[in-house]
């Protein structure tokens, strides 16, 4: 980015940039700055709805600590995202790999693995996965006819939250695209020296492929950590939470405190430590690339 | 012949991948019984009523209705968020101007924010605006380019286009917004395309932000009437009804996708869009 070829042409004004760009920091005041200040300031604030907020300082977050839920969710949010971030990471890699492979009807198999992913949230989807591991659905019905025992995905707190993972991890195809969208603009020169020098596939991808892919992988790294610590659809119409709390995410509990006990000033506080949470995992991941950067130098 | 495990593991995922959605369609025209007792996908008859009487669904509106809400919200939130964000995108890639570098930091800041962190003061907000139970608090944050993913990608694929355009343009008496219509976005549609797509396949699949800002049922989009027939749908109810509303709620997001496939994935894999 050097200042030369943002030299505007002859007769533009300064300012014609700005005026372009003006809904953006509109936007971004109205839709970014102020939602995030304001719940900072909502957060120290004790607030039903209806009544004025009154200030009570730091209360809300002492009472997370002591909050049974809060604690509850925010050690199920961290185990569903280190669960499923480097699992559908790992997933995508590898698929990504094997579809670099000159692989003949590419196309078919790229857009098989890539619908799930666009579907996303889409409520349609989270009915299916309903349906698909009831204890005699489709899931259960397979295991039995491999002669696995049914597994009670409803009833075993373990499974229940293994069972969003997985609906999660089948909507690995946007990961993976942009993985195999990396691997296909590494130059081929280097696999044809590398072959020429007797190089394996596996040794080819992780002193060639592995190395120029980092910034990528930090990319959807971050990208699905995010998302994962935001999950709140699946649970909510999936498990309900259940069994036992045990896929209560901290989304369900930013909801349930703001709609259905009015706890407006709380939930606002709890949300303002997910942004910490999440800014806190993004800024550690950082650190790490960066570190690993200047190991390298 | 060296690559048929990699054809049947890719073939193997594949089927995983589509199978769910071939059940689910199978399903709809299934009994309960057939539905809990077959891992195979084709029904043993064919009943359309089953679609027919999905369609009037549980509340007095038909899924028609819904349909025509969920477009009712896509249709203006796509023209605001792709003209927003073609402006935006512009004024980032080719022109100078002060704070040019903060701005764009805080671009990519923004993309980092987490929406359910937004949504509460936004709530809040629209409340005490008296827009809420009314799309604008659905739509109108889009007249903003408040998808900053959007502005990035575009900002990738205007670089692309060289300079000389402008120049040639405005050698020939174009002002900035003309060059920007009539020379630079003829040269990335297919951006355009994957951005109104991708909007499109947000907005069907967003649940959250229709959940919180509208209350009543004759305003509901088609996810909000879905979570309504869940929640009225017994044990013992005929389950395929259900089945078959998800059904058509999964068609317009299929059918957009297949539709615009060719063009937007150029789109996606510019800007690292998922879904």
């Amino acid at each position: 980015m050097n200042k030369k070829t943002y030299r505007n042409p002859v007769g533009v004004s300064r300012f014609t940039g700005l005026l372009l760009i003006s809904p953006f920091i509109i936007g971004t005041a109205v839709f970014l700055v102020y939602p995030f200040v304001c719940s900072f300031l909502l957060g120290m604030t004790n607030y039903d709805g209806i009544r004025p907020p009154q200030f009570t300082g730091m209360d809300n977050y002492r009472n997370m600590l002591r909050d049974e839920n809060f604690c509850k969710a925010l050690g199920v949010t961290v185990k569903y995202a280190a669960i499923l971030v480097p699992l559908k990471l790992l997933v995508s890699l590898i698929t990504a790999l094997l579809l670099n492979m000159e692989i003949r009807g590419i196309g078919i198999y790229r857009t098989a693995f890539y619908i799930p992913s666009i579907l996303g949230s889409n409520l349609a989807v989270v009915i299916m996965w309903q349906y698909l591991f009831t204890s005699n659905g489709l899931v259960n019905q397979l295991l039995s006819l491999v002669g696995a025992t049914p597994v009670s995905w409803y009833g075993d707190p373990d499974k229940a939250l293994f069972m969003i993972v997985l609906l999660r991890l089948w909507e690995f195809g946007s990961t993976m695209i942009i993985f195999l969208t990396a691997i296909r603009s590494l130059p081929r020169e280097y696999y044809e020296a590398a072959k020429v020098d007797g190089c394996g596939h596996i040794r080819a991808f992780f002193s060639i492929t592995f190395p120029q892919l980092k910034s990528v992988i930090f990319v959807n790294l971050v990208l699905q950590t995010i998302a994962a610590f935001q999950e709140f659809n699946a649970p909510y119409m999936i498990t309900g939470g259940g069994p036992l709390k045990s896929t209560y995410t901290i989304g369900m509990l930013i909801y349930d405190e703001m709609f259905r006990y009015n706890e407006q000033g709380y939930a606002n506080a709890v949300s303002w430590v997910l942004f910490m949470l999440i800014s806190g995992a993004v800024a550690v991941m950082y650190a790490i690339a960066a570190l690993m950067r200047r190991d390298e130098e | 012949m060296k690559k048929l495990p990699v054809y049947l593991l890719l073939t193997a995922v594949g089927i995983v991948m589509l199978y769910p959605l071939l059940w689910l369609i199978g399903a709809s025209f299934k009994s309960n019984d057939e539905i809990f007792s077959s891992v195979w996908f084709m029904p043993s008859s064919f009943d359309t009523d089953i679609y027919k009487n999905a369609w009037k669904t549980v509340t007095p509106y038909t899924m028609g209705h819904y349909f025509l809400n969920t477009f009712m919200i896509i249709i203006p939130k796509i023209f605001f968020s792709v003209i927003s964000s073609i402006l935006v995108a512009y004024g980032f890639a080719r022109f100078d101007f002060p704070f040019r570098r903060f701005f764009f930091a805080l671009l990519l800041g923004g993309m980092l924010m987490p929406s359910l962190v937004t949504v509460m003061p936004m709530f809040m907000l629209w409340r005490e605006l008296g827009f809420l139970d009314t799309y604008i608090p659905l739509t109108v944050p889009y007249l903003f380019a408040s998808e900053g993913m959007f502005v990035f990608i575009l900002v990738q694929f205007f670089k692309g286009v060289p300079k000389e355009f402008d120049e040639a343009a405005r050698i020939d008496g174009c002002g900035s917004l003309k060059t920007l219509f009539f020379v630079l976005v003829p040269c990335i549609k297919p951006a355009i395309v994957s951005i109104a797509v991708f909007t499109f396949l947000w907005t069907m699949n967003d649940f959250l932000t229709p959940l919180i800002m509208i209350q009543s049922v004759e305003k509901y989009p088609l996810s909000l009437a879905l979570r309504l027939s869940v929640d009225s749908t017994g044990q013992n109810y005929e389950q395929n009804k259900l089945i078959a509303l998800s059904v058509i709620g999964l068609i317009p997001s299929v059918a957009v996708f297949a539709a615009a496939q060719k063009k937007f994935v150029s789109g996606i894999t510019a800007g690292g869009l998922t879904g």
